[in-house]
């Protein structure tokens, strides 16, 4: 009862303290990977942010974010699907078998993978909804069954490699469209040998949409009266990541550019960013991992969500599972072996809520982020797997503990 | 006689608030005590200071306990003093046995192996205590609600009870299971338990306190001493909300207009039973700007009905007819009911009602988000808006409307629902229990939401275990029993009584 009261009355604008209390966890991510990035940067003598490692960062980490962006969806739908990397390693090696075996074209074949991709999510997705089978258990049966589809489709070996065309979808760069003089002009500048000025403008771009957007937004709250975070904290949250966005576009263009995996990442997170906060849709997932119950008596399909759900899962699970090969160049029996628990532990990094109803894209994002700069980090120092696996797990832990600490804070 | 317990000024804070302020509580050794008051007046904090929740020193002000100064540090500390508190979410696990839960945390053991006929031994002699004839290895889940209460009680029997506080006893209660509980709690104040009772039904408190007191906004206002001379119901909800109130019920003028909702040979059976017939044969209708009532017993079943209704949503082999405006309507799921203008306001508004940890906005538009998009892209100007528009015309008291609905008292909670549906824009609303848990205050704001949409020209069909509010409140009421409509009363004809022997002599 008096609970209420206090936090009715907790909404009156205070200070920068107590803003910064409340919204510990959005923050505390992202000076989380900044902290590490700086971390590894100084241990690593420079080498965690030199545009090869940088370039090789994205590309490593593109398909457990290609897959995040799906299981954000599932998790806040109130579900999990542990069969997504046997699914991604399944799809790579059908998509191999169609490619080098049967020599089919590569355009064909990644139709096909997209659409058996999404086939095994309805599959899956089917018993979850419609039966009420925990989605734990039906992923956890596809993981074995996915797994072993790929062990016989390859018949243990391993296949490849793929041609050109297909390995560009994880390997290839998207070339400048700008005249190579400007590049040249612009390289002593940056004490670089050439310098791709798409890149370079991307990033510019970019920030200086996140900049508006973020105004956009700020103005927005201030006319509804909402609690606006302080002038300082907009600033130098805004600032950081737009730089840091211009930063890393600044070294990619001094290298090859812009790995056309970025380009598929990047669209596809302002895709599913925009489907969750801003549509009918994202918002009838929420309220169904939030109260399913509710949403049902609320109007709300709930079923027939959960299902799409998987089924987008299963697409994209493909999808991550066509850069995998690409960037492997090669399809083996064992590709994606426990790759669904970094995916997952990406998610519940970002604040997703195992309950459901809670997460946010670009949490998802960031989180998968955090595990790769980790990951990539470590392995520039020569830690060994060993202890790599041990801090992995723990910074999980830490995360969800500390979400957990925050909520009860907040009561 | 003597005093069992004397708190003296308490004063409890929270940060930003002060949810207890000097508030003095005598409680004398052998009587019942009734503590009323608002919700949020702070009548769950004072006994979560007594039973050591809030852990000594967390609190300012004393506590006399026994004739000594108590100190609790936590629940079990003042458990061991004979304080024992039921809750009004039943602590009971549901698929352990009475035994198993009477005696969880307290079990009957030498050297950690369980003494099972020690403990059905010993179940046995508190089930009779409290008038129980299960045998002691009955799931709890068997039980309903007020068996369960029941069974809290022998287990607060069981630690050797000198003080029972309970919490909002006979909320979740039927009539007759109230009337039983009540009859318990006099029973054992005759064999010398002290007891402390949380309660929002006033004519339970006036059976059975033998002192009153009034808790509001977090102070004592009085303190009603029952022996002396009778206390009023009018007197205790002066006090309760500080003003005086002529009406609990406010004025409507009455008048019926065309036929909205017609339902005619509606027959639904169990979900699981498939032989079990939960609705037999039911017919009625409801009138533009009517409020039809639906009384009855707990497990009539009246939700049943209505969740049958709306979309399907309960039972299975439902069949019969149902009439919108004169033309038969298809309700065969919630979609298509919210779009044949249904509304329904669920009984259970947490679980069922609510997403408690998103914000007032978006549940109000929940259940229409076509109303506050274009080609399926939100207009989150326009939510706010809506949201806007529904918190000044419900009143809902928040500081924004981007507040989350677990933040709320409950009768801002059901102001939020009630929002949600109008929204949806239906011709006729569902109210299943649309006042329970809320205190007096926002019971008279919802009456007159109510009033507000009958005058709309709105049909409401408005489903109560308070048969006060029925009688208050409605153009007609039909009375159901075993899920058969057995009666149907004009507010004129329709007295408690009649509604009774109703019930009674089908």
């Amino acid at each position: 009862m008096a609970m209420a009261e206090t936090t009715e009355t907790a909404a009156a604008p205070k200070g920068v303290g107590e803003y910064l209390k409340s919204h510990l966890r959005e923050y505390g991510l992202l000076i989380a990977l900044i902290a590490i990035m700086v971390f590894f940067q100084i241990v690593t003598g420079g080498t965690l942010l030199r545009p090869v490692n940088i370039t090789n960062l994205l590309l490593q980490n593109s398909y457990i974010i290609i897959m995040a962006l799906g299981m954000l969806i599932v998790i806040v739908a109130g579900h999990i699907d542990l069969s997504v990397g046997s699914v991604m390693g399944f799809i790579g090696a059908l998509a191999a078998v169609m490619i080098v075996n049967h020599e089919l074209p590569v355009f064909a074949t990644i139709a096909i993978c997209l659409v058996v991709g999404g086939v095994i999510g309805a599959a899956q997705g089917y018993w979850v909804a419609y039966w009420k089978i925990p989605s734990f258990i039906v992923t956890l049966a596809g993981m074995l069954v996915f797994r072993g589809l790929s062990l016989w489709l390859l018949e243990g070996q391993s296949v490849g490699p793929f041609p050109k065309e297909f390995q560009v979808l994880a390997n290839g760069f998207v070339p400048d469209i700008f005249p190579p003089a400007i590049g040249e002009r612009l390289a002593p500048l940056f004490d670089a040998r050439k310098v791709n000025v798409l890149a370079l403008c991307t990033g510019v771009i970019a920030a200086a949409v996140i900049v508006w957007m973020g105004l956009r937004k700020r103005a927005r709250n201030r006319a509804y009266g909402i609690v606006d975070e302080p002038r300082a904290f907009f600033i130098a949250r805004t600032a950081i990541v737009s730089l840091a966005l211009v930063f890393i576009m600044y070294k990619l263009s001094t290298f090859r550019g812009l790995p056309n995996v970025l380009i598929t990442m990047g669209v596809l997170t302002i895709i599913y960013a925009f489907l969750t906060e801003k549509t009918t849709l994202g918002r009838r997932i929420y309220a169904l991992g939030g109260n399913e119950k509710a949403a049902k008596l609320s109007g709300i399909k709930t079923e027939r969500l959960t299902f799409l759900a998987f089924v987008n899962m299963g697409i994209l699970a493909a999808a991550a599972g066509l850069v995998f090969a690409a960037r492997l160049n090669t399809a083996t029996p064992k590709a994606g072996f426990a790759l669904e628990l970094d995916v997952i532990a990406a998610v519940f990094i970002g604040g997703a809520s195992m309950s459901g109803g809670v997460g946010k894209i670009v949490g998802a994002v960031v989180g998968a982020f955090l595990m790769g700069v980790l990951n990539n980090g470590m392995s520039i120092m020569g830690i060994g797997i060993d202890y790599q696996q041990m801090i992995k797990g723990l910074v999980l832990l830490a995360a969800v503990i500390f979400d957990v600490y925050n909520k009860s804070k907040q009561g | 006689m003597a005093a069992l317990l004397e708190m003296r000024s308490i004063t409890k804070t929270f940060p930003g608030v002060k949810a207890l302020d000097q508030v003095n509580l005598t409680v004398r050794e052998g009587e019942i005590h009734a503590l009323v008051g608002e919700n949020g007046a702070g009548k769950s904090t004072l006994m979560k200071v007594l039973s050591g929740v809030y852990p000594h020193g967390s609190y300012e002000g004393e506590i006399h306990y026994d004739g000594a100064v108590a100190a609790f540090r936590d629940i079990a500390d003042s458990e061991k003093r004979g304080i024992i508190i039921i809750h009004q979410e039943l602590a009971l696990v549901p698929l352990l046995s009475i035994a198993e839960n009477i005696f969880l945390g307290n079990e009957q053991a030498r050297g950690g192996v369980i003494d099972w006929q020690g403990t059905f031994r010993r179940t046995e002699g508190l089930l009779k205590k409290v008038g129980l004839s299960e045998a002691p290895t009955t799931l709890v889940d068997k039980l309903g609600v007020g068996k369960q209460q029941l069974v809290e009680i022998a287990k607060a029997l069981s630690k050797e009870v000198r003080l029972l506080i309970l919490d909002e006893p006979t909320a979740a209660l039927s009539e007759s299971d109230s009337q039983a509980l009540l009859d318990l709690l006099l029973e054992l104040k005759a064999q010398g338990v002290t007891s402390i009772i949380i309660s929002h039904k006033l004519n339970e408190v006036r059976r059975v306190a033998d002192t009153v007191t009034v808790i509001r906004d977090g102070t004592t206002v009085s303190t009603m001493d029952a022996r002396s001379q009778p206390i009023t119901e009018d007197a205790i909800v002066r006090d309760m909300v500080g003003r005086d109130m002529a009406h609990r019920y406010p004025e409507r003028e009455r008048r019926a207009g065309e036929m909205l909702l017609e339902v005619s040979g509606w027959n639904v059976w169990h979900p699981e039973h498939s032989e079990r017939q939960v609705i037999r044969d039911a017919a009625f209708n409801v009138r533009a700007g009517e409020v039809v009532g639906i009384a009855g017993l707990m497990g009539a079943g009246r939700t049943e009905l209505a969740m049958s209704l709306f979309g399907r949503s309960y039972g299975r082999n439902i069949s019969g007819e149902a009439r919108i405006r004169g033309q038969v309507a298809d309700l065969s799921s919630v979609p298509k009911a919210i779009a044949a203008g249904l509304a329904y306001v669920t009984e259970d508004r947490k679980s069922l009602g609510l997403i408690l940890e998103e914000t007032i906005e978006r549940n109000v538009t929940l259940a229409n988000l076509a109303g506050v998009s274009a080609g399926g892209i939100l207009n989150e100007n326009e939510e706010t808006a809506v949201a806007e528009k529904y918190r000044a015309a419900m009143n809902i008291r928040t500081p924004s409307v981007f507040q989350k609905v677990m933040n709320l008292s409950g009768g801002n909670q059901q102001k939020v629902v009630l929002s949600k549906w109008l929204f949806a824009g239906p011709e006729v609303l569902i109210l299943d229990e649309p006042t329970r848990g809320i205190d007096v205050g926002a019971k008279f704001e919802i009456y007159g939401i109510i009033n507000e949409l009958s005058a709309q020209g709105k049909g409401v069909l408005m489903i109560s275990s308070e048969m006060p509010e029925l009688l208050g409140m409605c153009d007609r009421i039909y009375v159901m029993n075993e899920g058969a409509l057995v009666g149907e009363l004009t507010a004129a004809e329709a007295s408690q009584e009649r509604i009774m022997s109703l019930i009674v002599t089908e």
